[in-house]
């Protein structure tokens, strides 16, 4: 071996990345560690469960209704004697499809009206005046309102689930953009005016291109930590809906439903209430706190 | 400053004028016959339905209902309830005070513990107390109130049957006992929500605190030889509670929305309830004076914000 070998060797280390940087840091935090393994074991919990375990969910059984946990029944039945975890696995996963699919929509929608608010001064007053306004939209009665009046046409061409489905994404998508929309914005501002977004124009890039290949990557961090926790809020705002009688219809047991039928049962049948609110508040503690552990991990500042 | 107040108010006006054309077209234009409720009935023959809806103005095309709304929305007449048929006014202050007496009280519970609390956290960071605070925070936003709400009803009310568990509203308050009546049954509410408000503003006050703590001017304040306290409550929590205030603002709304829920929880017959139940009756009249009230807040508590902050930080400039 030469000289220069040996010191190649010793000198170099394998190249780190952003995201390798990040997830460094994001181990560090002993909080998000524990959350994302919680996260992972819910996610595994609704998706894997339901192959495991082979009760039905839908089965009535009247003399095992509002039993507390049991060989048979692990967390109970419910009113009708149906199977509580089976309900809750299935929930479960409706419950988190919400509350990314939601996230998804409102994040892409909330990035396009940013971006093009921030790059094209001309769209920034208009764009930013829609968002204000949406701002100021009374948020949750208005999201009661419409899911009300729209759920039985939704239902009639959709279908029951998918129809109910796409309106609460929709809704909750479409009623919480404005946040991200402003972070990009601010973002674009002043990224716009640096040197290397300069040097892309002097090379002839469009502005597609500037928007898209050199500016969009620096804005990601930023829209990565504030997705993460919507998630949290999605899946918190799909089960108030669904608690307050206007989700989904009672044959599709989200968590929030399953709480919304359990009510009425606190007396005699407290675990009935106590499981999915326990999922709804687990889940939403562990996405925080991984929000948490991102914005920290994901911000330049801090990295020691 | 009073022409910025007066600049603020004029773009305050018009955003309520499109918010309450977006909320009128929304029913408006929905499938959902507003007179669903006769409309099931079997028992009213065709001929006197439609002679409801003439009566009603319900066959004018809606941007002119819309207009014939606003006017009489400007004389402070909201309509009459389909369901109840009172006034709507009449129905929104029989409810209101229930509202503010859970609501307005937990807020300020909220506000009053978490300022103090944010504070210590902050100056003694990574103190166990501060530990004990930042987690009890992060818990405190990520539990839904209505799971909240219905562990201290399964605890409180049923285990230890320390509190009722459903709020009596006719509850006359003219004594001693029954002012204590009303306190118990207003505690297991309040607190939901003040658990949900302190959360929130002692996280962001604490963070606040600690963009202050470690600039200049504080070091100048403890270099001329102030006691740490002086330095902290003169100096730096003045400072900070200044986008806390703003905070606690444009919470309001979002705190009156969070109530409908507690409200449902605990059968609170306030105007979160009274939405609620409009809206399973197909109430529309309601609805739409509830919406607006609420959209009304929320601008309302922006130019608040707005102005507050002008008030208190003598940098911003007013143009």
């Amino acid at each position: 071996m030469t000289k220069g070998g040996v010191l190649a060797a010793t000198f170099t280390r394998p190249p780190r990345s952003l995201w390798k940087d990040a997830w460094w840091q994001f181990r560090r935090h002993r909080l998000a560690m524990i959350a994302l393994g919680t996260l992972t074991f819910l996610i595994v919990f609704v998706l894997v469960g339901p192959l495991v375990y082979h009760t039905p969910l839908d089965t009535i059984d009247f003399l095992q209704s509002l039993k507390g946990p049991s060989a048979d029944h692990p967390l109970g039945t419910d009113d009708l004697g149906r199977d509580l975890l089976a309900r809750i696995m299935f929930g479960g996963r409706i419950s988190i499809a919400v509350g990314i699919t939601a996230v998804l929509l409102a994040i892409s929608l909330g990035t396009t009206i940013g971006a093009l608010a921030g790059f094209f001064g001309r769209l920034d007053n208009p764009l930013m005046r829609i968002t204000d306004l949406f701002l100021s939209l009374p948020i949750l009665p208005l999201l009661l309102v419409i899911i009300y009046l729209f759920r039985d046409s939704l239902r009639s061409a959709f279908g029951p689930e998918l129809g109910i489905f796409l309106m609460i994404v929709g809704v909750i998508g479409i009623l919480n953009w404005m946040p991200v929309a402003r972070l990009v914005r601010a973002s674009f501002l002043s990224l716009k005016q640096k040197e290397f977004v300069e040097a892309a124009r002097s090379i002839g890039a469009r502005d597609r291109r500037i928007i898209v290949r050199h500016i969009l990557p620096n804005v990601l961090s930023p829209v990565l930590v504030a997705a993460t926790i919507g998630v949290g809020g999605a899946i918190l705002t799909e089960s108030t809906l669904s608690f307050l009688g206007l989700g989904f219809p009672p044959d599709v047991p989200t968590w929030g439903r399953i709480l919304f039928d359990a009510r009425n049962y606190l007396d005699i049948a407290p675990h009935w209430a106590i499981f999915p609110g326990l999922c709804i508040f687990l889940t939403v503690l562990s996405i925080n706190f991984i929000g948490d552990g991102l914005r920290d991990a994901l911000d330049p500042r801090k990295t020691s | 400053m009073g022409r910025y107040i007066l600049r603020r108010l004029l773009i305050a006006i018009p955003t309520i004028i499109v918010i309450s054309f977006v909320v009128y077209a929304i029913l408006a234009l929905a499938p959902t016959d507003p007179l669903s409720a006769f409309g099931a009935d079997p028992r009213v023959p065709p001929e006197v339905r439609a002679n409801i809806r003439h009566q009603l103005g319900l066959d004018d095309p809606w941007p002119v209902r819309y207009v014939k709304w606003v006017s009489s929305l400007a004389q402070g007449d909201f309509g009459i309830s389909f369901m109840s048929h009172s006034s709507v006014m009449d129905l929104i202050k029989q409810r209101l005070p229930n509202t503010l007496a859970v609501v307005g009280v937990a807020y300020l519970i909220g506000v009053l513990l978490a300022v103090p609390i944010g504070m210590i956290s902050a100056v003694r960071r990574y103190s166990i107390f501060d530990h004990v605070a930042t987690t009890f925070a992060f818990v405190g936003f990520s539990v839904p109130t209505f799971f909240t709400g219905i562990l201290l009803i399964i605890i409180f009310a049923i285990d230890l049957r320390w509190f009722p568990f459903i709020y009596d509203s006719t509850l006359v308050i003219d004594d001693v006992p029954s002012f204590l009546q009303q306190v118990k049954q207003s505690i297991m509410p309040i607190t939901v929500l003040a658990l949900f408000d302190t959360a929130t503003i002692a996280r962001y006050t604490r963070a606040e605190m600690l963009e202050h703590l470690p600039l200049d001017y504080v070091r100048t304040a403890r270099s001329k030889g102030l006691k740490e306290q002086v330095v902290v409550l003169r100096h730096v929590l003045r400072n900070s509670l200044i986008p806390v205030v703003t905070l606690v603002a444009l919470g309001v709304p979002a705190v009156f929305g969070g109530a409908i829920v507690t409200e449902q929880i605990f059968r609170v017959p306030g105007i979160g309830e009274l939405l609620v139940t409009a809206i399973g009756n197909g109430d529309t009249p309601v609805v739409t004076a509830i919406l607006l009230i609420f959209a009304v807040l929320v601008v309302l508590f922006n130019l608040v914000a707005d102005v507050l902050y002008a008030v208190l930080d003598p940098r911003i400039k007013y143009a």
